[in-house]
């Protein structure tokens, strides 16, 4: 595409910095063409703030109609590609619309920005916060600059916290208990637990315990459901016996969790799910799914 | 379409090995480069070479053991990065994020070891968790590897007393929690092999486990390390714990170890001190299980240390440990009806052994083992079971060897009971055994009861017990136990002639049970045993006209008749005539002439009527001779009657030079050295005379039959005669006598028809050179051979 911005060169090149991008923690996100960049790192009813510069080209001067910046938050639906879903919108006009001569620096500032979705990666949606500086001009084409920034929003230690216990099995051929010890967990958390053997009638090879995420998108006829296995752990090798109890310790930080997402703005969700998988010698697959709720912790660094 | 064979697994050990050896490659680079992520990484892909499935426990030994080799460095570099700064609690964490559950335990079992090391969290709790989360392998082998190496690099980390990981209260506990919970796990797992896989392959299962045995007593070795591990927790809760996981396990390999490995790990004090606990988990044990051999082992054991020292005997004393053994093995015994009768014939010997070693003063408590044993025995009937009997003889010598006398042995009213049971040709080894112990230890039998006792043992070689078949048995071996039993009579002794006589007695009756073919080697010592007593008697208190009943050389000499006569029957006339000769003399020594008499005359009976054999009666014949020219009892009429028939015996040999021979020797009677009423030359000479033309006959003959008159050897004998009774100052016999009989010699030496016979001629030579001697000796011998020209 270089060759393509060579040839429709833009009349002027637009940059936008933070106020504190300095100090702010830059985390890496995936885009679009696969790149991972670095990008800042905010939460909801932050301030947002920072310098616009706009810089024409060799010194030629640039007519515009104005000169704006928007805080989009975005809804992306893949198979609805290119038509963006706008859950916030914000608008500073940053100039009158006249001529810019030489490279002209612009303030700007959002403050208190109700942000109350994360940014969000998935398979069929994205969820992003960007902010776009537009230069309008009439023929010529406006000029627009992205800036990418992600929003992660941290959720206090839930009041209610269950543990996840259960009896399930196949009649008189396999009877199993387990218990998760909550029903919550942040993302660095461990999961810890154990499976009770009451009966075993058939020859388990070996247990897994996996971590799938589901992401729903769209509503009705057209809900596309994806699920992903983003861990297999295995907890158990071999035969056990009646009465055999296997231990569960599962660290959540080595696996690209994000926190649970329910109905966000009617157009997607995101759920977690345990699945305790006893597989056999003949490799048939005996499993049960339990969601389980995950949630951003304020990490304390 | 797999083919199960030992080329597979070769195959698939090396390509485990080339998988573990290039993972571990890349390990290395990690680590030479403090890569802990590529180290974790690699170290992982390198264990996962342990979950194979397809190896026996030997080969999948080789592998783990190249893989513990690699775990040490890992452990070194875990050690290193701690020391960089890492955190040991995030390296923990760390190797926790493997997917695959045995790397994940072998890492986290690896930098647990160095967290226990770095004390950054107590012992006692990382070795909790290490143990519980091993759970997750429920694999057989991989389990017990795996549990193996938790109990290996722990094995110096347990919070134990005086250990640089002791805790502040009771920790322990900690560490005999941990080791008793791996050895809980590590049991259960193997027990588990027993039961997976075909039933087909259920003799290569056992052998596998039994190749896996030690991974899982190591744990009880490890427990007897833990030097907090006394006494008292040893009995409250040690034990306990092990024998119950032992017992409710239900295999029988497992427990036959395991109570072996309690027994052999764990001090014999704590043993003695708890063997109430460790006895009653006997008979719960699986009926199959080996408990002869583990109960003697134990028994064998606290034997030892009974033998050990004498400052421990009190403490089994104290304990009552005989009576709990007696008790255990009782049970054992009930509980598994179909024991065979040499699982309890063992224990009853081993506990036989114990009882010696540990009581042995107490006889009653060998006598109840051996009556038990009698109890046992009495509801199977004769022994078939030849390492049974085996045990039956280990069990009835543990005595002897004990005490090394047969006379406390015979105290033990159950021990002949005991002996019913063994079929005869035991009854025969364990009766040599204790005459061998006799002889060995010189044992004094010394009343007529315990002789008898002790006959009613050895019974088996003393008569034919039912249906013993005689023709098998080894003429060799027969001599050796009769030789052994005519031995053993010899050392029947007691210096009162009273009880002596009875002993005599008892042996007498037992052994007249013998047979024929027994008597020949048991009635001679029986006789010399009595010959023996009528010289007590002689002593100076003889006392002829002592009390009636009590013993007398006349008594005995009855006894002797009676004795020799059983002879008739073998029948051993040679022997028997043997014998009465020397009865005969006896009682000469004892002045008894009616008796000597009539031993004398039983001789001859038997020389007349049951001597046939011309070579016996050559034999005989000079027996009887030289005997009769010791007696010195008989009167003049008694004696001619007696000489008489003597030479007249001789002179009815049926071979010439046996005549000749026997006649001259005749000449003896005559002449008896110390006693000058018996010196009668004229009859003397006459016998040599008589010899003479015996010999000269027999020249005759032999010229007449070969042509050859033979040797002169006959001559020179009776020259050597002539020369005796010459010297002896026999006035019949003169040098003129002598000198012809000496020209006779010459002549026929030189005569034609003679044969050379070197002998012969030496010896007329010797002769002759004798006479020279004399001769030249001077004085009155000199003299009196002077006249004799050579």
């Amino acid at each position: 595409m270089n060759y393509l911005i060579g040839a429709f060169k833009p009349a002027c090149n637009i940059s936008i910095t933070f106020a504190d991008g300095k100090n702010r923690k830059q985390v890496p996100l995936k885009k679009e063409n696969g790149q991972t960049i670095m990008v800042p790192l905010f939460q909801s009813q932050e301030n947002i703030s920072g310098k616009i510069s706009i810089e024409p080209v060799l010194g030629k001067k640039v007519e515009h109609n104005g000169v704006k910046i928007e805080l989009l938050g975005q809804i992306e639906m893949y198979f609805d590609r290119g038509n963006f879903y706008d859950f916030t919108s914000l608008v500073r006009e940053l100039d009158v619309p006249g001529e810019i001569y030489e490279r002209k620096t612009y303030p700007f500032e959002f403050s208190t920005v109700e942000m109350p979705y994360e940014t969000y990666n998935g398979v069929n949606v994205r969820l992003r916060y960007v902010l776009k500086v537009t230069v309008s001009r009439g023929y010529g084409g406006s000029v627009v600059e992205y800036q990418d920034f992600v929003v992660r929003n941290y959720t206090p230690p839930p009041s209610i916290n269950n543990s996840i216990k259960m009896e399930v099995g196949i009649e008189d051929c396999l009877h199993i208990e387990f218990e998760y010890n909550k029903s919550k967990y942040h993302l660095k958390d461990v999961i810890i637990g154990k499976i009770y053997f009451l009966l075993v009638r058939i020859k388990i090879k070996n247990m897994d315990l996996e971590i799938r995420r589901r992401e729903s998108t769209g509503s009705g006829a057209n809900t596309h459901v994806e699920t992903e296995t983003l861990a297999k752990f295995e907890l158990m090798d071999g035969a056990p016996v009646r009465g055999e109890s296997i231990p569960i310790r599962l660290f959540l930080s080595p696996y690209e969790l994000t926190p649970t997402h329910r109905n966000i703005n009617n157009k997607f969700s995101v759920k977690y799910y345990l699945n305790l998988v006893l597989v056999d010698e003949e490799d048939r697959r005996y499993f049960k799914q339990q969601e389980i709720t995950i949630y951003r912790l304020q990490e304390n660094s | 379409m797999m083919v199960d064979g030992v080329e597979d697994e070769e195959k698939w050990l090396a390509a485990g090995i080339a998988g573990l050896q290039q993972n571990a490659f890349y390990m290395h680079r990690a680590l030479d480069s403090n890569n802990l992520r590529d180290a974790l990484k690699y170290s992982a892909q390198m264990l996962s070479e342990l979950r194979t499935s397809k190896l026996s426990p030997q080969k999948y030994y080789q592998l783990y053991m190249r893989a513990f080799d690699e775990l040490r460095k890992l452990e070194m570099f875990f050690k290193e990065e701690t020391r960089r700064g890492c955190s040991i609690i995030d390296l923990y964490e760390l190797v926790q994020h493997a997917g695959n559950i045995l790397p994940r335990l072998y890492l986290l079992c690896t930098v647990g070891s160095v967290y226990i090391k770095s004390k950054e969290a107590p012992a006692k709790d990382v070795l909790k968790d290490l143990v519980e989360m091993c759970r997750g392998i429920q694999h057989p082998v991989r389990g017990l590897f795996l549990r193996s190496y938790l109990s290996q690099i722990s094995r110096d980390k347990l919070p134990d007393i005086g250990s640089e990981y002791e805790g502040d209260a009771d920790t322990v506990n900690d560490a005999m929690e941990f080791v008793l919970q791996n050895f809980t796990e590590m049991n259960k797992l193997w027990v588990r092999m027993q039961h997976q896989g075909p039933a087909r392959e259920k003799d290569k299962r056992e052998k596998e486990r039994s190749e896996l045995r030690d991974l899982v007593g190591k744990n009880l070795h490890v427990l007897s390390q833990i030097e907090g591990v006394d006494l008292d927790m040893y009995k409250e809760t040690v034990l306990p714990r092990v024998l119950e996981q032992v017992v409710n396990c239900k295999d029988e390999i497992a427990q036959c170890y395991l109570m072996d490995c309690i027994i052999q790990v764990f001090p014999d004090e704590y043993h003695l001190q708890t063997l109430e606990i460790l006895l009653g988990a006997f008979p719960q044990l699986q009926p199959s299980v080996d408990i002869k051999t583990v109960l003697s082992r134990l028994m064998e054991r606290l034997s030892n240390y009974a033998a050990s020292s004498t400052e421990v005997l009190p403490e089994f004393l104290q304990v009552e440990a005989f009576s709990k053994l007696n008790n255990a093995i009782g049970k054992v015994i009930e509980a598994q009806a179909d024991m065979p009768i040499l699982g309890a014939v063992t224990l009853y010997s081993s506990l036989l052994t114990f009882t010696l070693h540990v009581h042995p003063d107490r006889l009653d408590y060998a006598d109840q083992v051996l009556g038990a044993c009698v109890k046992k025995l009495s509801g199977e009937g004769k022994l078939e079971d030849n390492r049974a009997t085996k045990q039956i003889v280990a069990l009835l010598s543990a005595p002897l060897d004990k005490y090394n006398d047969i006379v406390t042995v015979l105290k033990l009213s159950n021990y002949p009971s005991v002996m019913e049971y063994v079929d005869s040709e035991t009854n025969k080894v364990m009766a040599m055994v204790i005459i061998q112990s006799i002889m060995k230890n010189n044992t004094q039998i010394s009343t007529a009861d315990k002789v008898g006792a002790l006959f009613e043992l050895i019974k088996g070689l003393i008569r034919d017990l039912d249906g013993a078949a005689h023709d098998q048995v080894d003429e060799d071996d027969f001599k050796e136990e009769q030789n052994s039993v005519a031995r053993l009579i010899q050392m029947l002794q007691n210096d009162d002639t009273e009880e002596m006589f009875k002993i005599i007695c008892t042996v007498r009756k037992h052994i007249l049970t013998g047979g024929p073919k027994r008597l020949p080697f048991t009635v001679p010592p029986l006789v010399f045993s009595s010959l023996k007593l009528v010289r007590q008697l002689q002593g100076p208190e003889e006392n002829p006209f002592g009390e009636e009943g009590s013993t007398t050389p006349k008594k005995v000499f009855q006894l002797l008749n009676q004795t020799i006569e059983t002879l008739y029957g073998v029948p051993a006339p040679e022997l028997a005539l043997r014998l009465y000769l020397q009865c005969a003399e006896a009682a000469n020594d004892s002045d008894l002439e009616p008796v000597a008499y009539e031993f004398f005359t039983q001789a001859y009976i038997l020389y007349e009527e049951e001597i046939s054999d011309s070579r016996a009666q050559v034999t005989a014949i000079h027996l009887i001779i030289g005997t009769l020219q010791r007696m010195h009892v008989f009167g003049v009429e008694n004696r001619d009657t007696l000489t008489h028939k003597a030479t007249g015996y001789s002179a009815k040999l049926l071979k010439k030079p046996d005549q000749c021979r026997a006649v001259y020797a005749c000449s003896h009677l005559f002449w008896v050295d110390d006693q000058d009423n018996m010196k009668d030359g004229e009859r003397v000479l006459l016998c040599l005379k008589r010899a003479l033309r015996i010999a000269n006959a027999a020249q005759q003959m032999s010229n007449a039959t070969r042509g050859s008159t033979g040797s002169v050897t006959l001559f020179v004998e009776i020259l050597n005669k002539y020369l005796y009774f010459f010297e002896k100052g026999n006035t019949q016999i003169n040098a003129a006598a002598i000198q012809s009989l000496i020209e006779l010699i010459t002549a026929e030496m030189q005569s034609e028809s003679n044969s050379p016979d070197p002998a012969a001629d030496a010896f007329f030579a010797s002769t002759l050179r004798y006479i020279q001697f004399q001769k030249q000796k001077g004085g009155a011998v000199g003299e009196k051979y002077e006249p004799i020209k050579v």
